[in-house]
């Protein structure tokens, strides 16, 4: 079965599962811990399963599973390096989710704890997935926990905010039921890798990539199909924008990487100009929207779409550094901007406004508060040492690489993100206290030490030690980067290999003992 | 000439005819009193009928010279009409039982009765092969009906909807019949297999003509666009019960009608009523979908979305392939499940005078006062959005998978579009019960058969994937039957 000897993905899904239809029945305190209990025992799980995921010599799809229990479809699991660190990242941040939840909530919390657990069974399934319908119902099912949570327990838009998330994600998904239809009629199987390795027509590939970019663009988000995602995140309730932010975005990015880039290698390369332009316009007009915003969370979203574009030119790069920078901006977006929801939630919590007016001078006496927050707005605005420095780097290296107009116009998007970051900073932590009620507010309680000191933590490795995140998902990147290659654009950047000068012998010896280090 | 293998072939329709008269003579007799156990009664008779079906009804071929098909298609379809009418006769006793407003009211007998006739009409319906078959099964279930429909004479709404759906019945069956006319003088025959030679043979002008009557009769009877006028007025207008009835029943057996006459008499007419259907279902999906949205009768509101899913149902129609036609007997099985069990939730918005209430509104907060009918509920309405990981949604992917398989990439891409319409309202209807602030409470109780069946139903739709081995199954031997 696989190197365990036990479904572990299979259950992955079914504690949160059991969790959640247990939350339904139990007293606001009894859900609570037991939403709590589930998530960390899923977040031991996911341990297990990155000790245990062979990286070296490892088949490419590992723990698989297969049970053909629903006719048509069936029962597909199996994972690669990039959905185990999605996994990974999922796991992490449920736990933080509900500890988020902890106090925040306090009406109707069984169903709410119902809801987290439901969307955490999903995006397990979501991303183990290796039945393309499968994906699909684990992909759509999203859907309704979240209408609910934005609906039942978000801001006072909420029910608007709700409509428009559900309707825009819907629409935008149906036309790729319709291409995965086809493409299963064409090649004769429901299989993930399967339909990985098949070579459609060139002329079918153009409407099948389309019929999955709508999909994925809205759920990225994409300018100019973002407009969701400001509404979502103001109005959900911190732990919901915190797993929107975190691991729903990042469902678009991962559905680039395992059906658009392998399955249409030649309409990919067709539409790369397509999806250069996009970006470049998100990441200079979300920025500069960005800018102006009053309201901390929209602020924060219009951060996350600039940042998404990122990822979705380095997808595009066809080349290694820039898939595996685009993995990594996902990674480490999901943790930094959800650590900005977290802390955004914070200060929300004591004066319920997101109105950046009405805070200021924080640092005087929130100095710990001040302390994460300026990590955090230095991580979201990539500082070296920080996860986000590895992926955008890498990212716009790729992207250089295919096209340096788009590489110079992306990297804008950096300085653009230092001035809204920075200046989003000032306003709140920096200057004089000049309203009484904030000069009340008390530092971070325990709790909530818990709930950014991990995240902190992680972006630190991801910053100082990306090896660990970047080894297990290198040769699943370097097989689809030889799968794509076929169709490779010519870049721009006609690079040259060098001429090095005849190395010394000692230096020569010491470069053999790291091979790990070289790409 | 009669001979017995054709007596054993119509067994299911003799059992229900048999039961019918001789319950008829027990609510003659011993008059409402007996209603309770004339229900029981009738649901055992249904059983029965059912239970015939294993043997050579459920596969015996043609009777009375081809009169009367007894195949796995009209297996298929008779088992799903026995079901629903048994889940309208379980729900009445409770909505007819007195009330302080109506201190008068009480389950008449008659109303199990008139629906196992109307049974035996589907059953003819369904088992058609030939089209004076199809008429006389047609006209029986149909008069059942408009009785049922006006079956609270003191309500005028029901009296309203008993006359409309009678004066435009009636105006259908004119047009059906009128083509089945133009289908006999130009064919020659009566009988689809004739129809179907003379169809291959050359499609005149009088055949076609015929064929645009005949399909527009049935589409009356499916309530597809745009022969849909009376849908709103008589779900609204008649008893739950009877909606319920309406709703699921007849649906189905017209369904598989209108399936049987399309694929064995017209079969070989090809694209010309393939354009049609192909039409008939894009209006049903667009218009059932846009119409529903300024809804705030919640049977209105459902008599849209039966139009709406009618649509989809005939999407696998359209694509003509015995794969179309299995994907359209599954939606209709899906269909009937996710109908059922909301009606059975309408049907408990009661206030507490025990008086039925309609209104979209009045099912505000139900979420806090009532969880588990809010969530039965709110499972049903997702799942006829066609929300995965819901039973609706692998309803809609079958029908739209056949007509990709067909070919017809547009019809099913504007199709599927389309359905993002029909969410649009269904989740009115959550966000109402989940998001909004707590209304007057209804009226408790613990009605422990409406919550079983409820319960059942919510369960198939929610674990439905695991059935799907046996309703692919069948469902593809019952179209393998007219192919």
């Amino acid at each position: 079965m696989n190197q365990l000897g036990f479904p572990i993905l299979t259950l992955m899904m079914a504690i949160p599962m059991a969790g959640a239809i247990a939350c339904l029945f139990v007293n606001d305190k009894s859900a609570r811990s037991i939403a709590l209990i589930a998530t960390l025992i899923d977040l031991a799980l996911g341990i297990v399963l990155w000790a245990t995921f062979d990286k070296i010599q490892g088949a490419q799809w590992q723990f698989t599973e297969y049970a053909p229990i629903f006719g048509r479809f069936a029962w597909a699991l199996g994972i690669d390096g990039i959905a185990l660190m999605l996994i990974m990242l999922t796991v992490f941040l449920m736990p933080i989710c509900i500890g988020a939840s902890w106090v925040a909530i306090n009406k109707r919390v069984g169903e709410y704890m119902a809801a987290f657990l439901l969307m955490e069974v999903l995006m397990i399934g979501v991303f183990s997935a290796q039945d393309i319908f499968l994906f699909y119902v684990m992909f759509e099912a999203g859907l309704i926990p979240m209408y609910l949570i934005i609906g039942i327990w978000g801001g006072a838009e909420r029910i608007y905010a709700s409509y428009k998330f559900f309707l825009y994600t819907l629409l935008g998904s149906v036309l790729m039921l319709i291409a995965m239809m086809w493409m299963v009629q064409e090649a004769g199987s429901t299989s993930i890798p399967v339909l990985m390795a098949y070579d459609f027509a060139p002329q079918a590939q153009t409407w099948l990539w389309l019929a999955f970019f709508a999909s994925f663009a809205v759920k990225m988000p994409m300018w100019p199909v973002h407009t969701w995602l400001p509404d979502a995140h103001v109005q959900a309730p911190t732990a919901g924008s915190v797993i929107l932010a975190g691991v729903l975005l990042k469902m678009g990015g991962y559905g680039f990487l395992r059906f658009s880039l392998p399955m249409f290698p030649e309409a990919s390369a067709q539409f790369a100009p397509l999806i250069f332009g996009l970006s470049m316009v998100a990441v200079v007009y979300t920025s500069l929207v960005a800018l102006v915003q009053s309201d901390m969370k929209k602020l924060i979203a219009y951060s996350s779409v600039a940042h998404m574009a990122i990822v979705t030119v380095g997808l595009f790069a066809f080349n290694q550094q820039g898939i595996e920078g685009a993995i990594m901006v996902m990674l480490g977006h999901g943790l930094v901007a959800s650590a900005l929801f977290l802390c955004v939630g914070v200060i929300y919590d004591r004066l319920h406004t997101r109105e950046i007016s009405r805070y200021g001078g924080l640092s005087i006496n929130m100095p710990k508060y001040a302390v994460l927050f300026l990590f955090f707005t230095m991580a979201a605005v990539g500082l070296p040492g920080t996860s986000n420095f590895v992926g955008e780097f890498l990212a716009l290296m790729g992207v250089y690489e295919a096209s340096s107009w788009v590489a110079i116009v992306c990297t804008t998007g950096i300085i653009l993100g230092a001035a809204y970051m920075l200046y989003l900073y000032r306003r709140v932590c920096y200057g004089e206290i000049v309203h009484d009620d904030v000069r009340a507010m008390p530092d971070l309680s325990g709790r909530e030490m818990w709930l950014l000191a991990p995240i902190a933590a992680a972006v630190l490795w991801m910053g100082v030690y990306p090896e660990s995140f970047i080894a297990p998902m290198r040769a699943d990147v370097a097989s689809l980067v030889a799968r794509v290659d076929r169709a490779k654009p010519v870049g721009d950047a006609k690079l040259t290999a060098g001429k090095p000068a005849a190395a010394a012998e000692g230096h020569a010896a010491e470069t053999h003992e790291t091979p790990a280090e070289a790409h | 000439m009669i001979d017995s293998a054709s007596l054993l072939m119509v067994a299911p329709e003799l059992v229900l005819t048999v039961g019918a008269l001789v319950l008829l003579m027990v609510a003659a007799y011993a008059g409402d009193r007996m209603a309770k156990v004339v229900s029981w009664m009738s649901i055992a008779t249904l059983v029965a009928a059912g239970l015939t079906l294993l043997g050579l009804p459920g596969h015996g071929g043609d009777a009375f010279e081809g009169l009367y098909r007894a195949d796995a298609f009209a297996a298929y379809a008779k088992v799903l009409i026995y079901a629903a009418a048994a889940a309208s006769i379980v729900v009445a006793p409770r909505f007819f039982a007195p009330t302080a407003a109506n201190a008068s009211g009480a389950l008449r007998a008659e109303y199990p009765i008139l629906i196992l006739l109307a049974c035996i009409g589907m059953g003819m319906m369904v088992s058609a092969g030939d089209m004076m078959t199809l008429y006389v099964g047609l006209e029986l279930n149909s008069l059942a009906a408009y009785v049922l429909a006006s079956f609270m004479r003191q309500d005028t709404r029901s009296a309203e909807a008993g006359l409309k759906y009678f004066v435009l019945g009636a105006l259908a069956s004119g047009i059906l019949l009128y083509g089945i006319s133009l289908l006999y003088g130009f064919s020659g025959s009566t009988s689809f297999d004739g129809i179907a030679v003379a169809m291959g043979d050359k499609l005149s002008n009088g055949l076609l003509f015929g064929m645009v009557f005949v399909l527009a009769g049935l589409a009356f009877k499916i309530s597809a666009v745009p022969f849909h006028m009376w849908t709103p007025d008589v779900y609204e207008g008649a008893p739950t019960p009877v909606t319920t009835f309406f709703a699921s029943a007849p649906k189905v057996a017209a369904m598989g009608l209108t399936v049987r006459v399309a694929i064995e008499a017209l079969g070989p007419g090809g694209m010309a009523w393939q354009q049609i259907v192909i039409f008939v279902a894009l209006a049903s999906i667009l218009f059932g979908g846009v119409a529903a949205i300024g809804q705030t009768n919640i049977k209105r509101l459902l008599a849209y979305s039966s139009i709406n899913n009618v649509g989809f149902a005939l999407i696998g129609l359209a694509a003509g392939t015995p794969a179309g036609v299995a994907a359209t007997m599954s939606y209709m099985t899906i269909y009937v499940v996710m109908t059922i069990g909301s009606f059975f939730c309408i049907i408990q918005m009661r206030d507490r005078d025990g008086n039925p209430i309609e209104t979209i509104a009045s099912l505000a907060g139900l979420s806090q006062s009532r969880k588990g009918l809010a969530a039965a509920l709110a499972i049903f309405m997702f799942s006829l959005a066609g929300i995965p990981p819901l039973f609706g949604f692998w309803a809609k992917f079958l029908v739209f998978d056949a007509a990709v398989g067909a070919g017809l990439l547009g019809l099913a891409a504007f199709g599927i579009a389309a359905s993002v319409i029909g969410a649009f309202y269904y989740l009115k209807i959550i966000k109402t019960m989940y998001f909004d602030e707590p209304a007057a409470e209804y009226a408790t109780g613990t009605p422990i058969i409406e919550n079983t069946v409820i319960a059942l139903c919510a369960a198939v739709i929610v674990f439905g994937y695991l059935l799907n081995p046996v309703l692919d199954s069948a469902s593809a031997a019952a179209a393998a039957a007219l192919f």
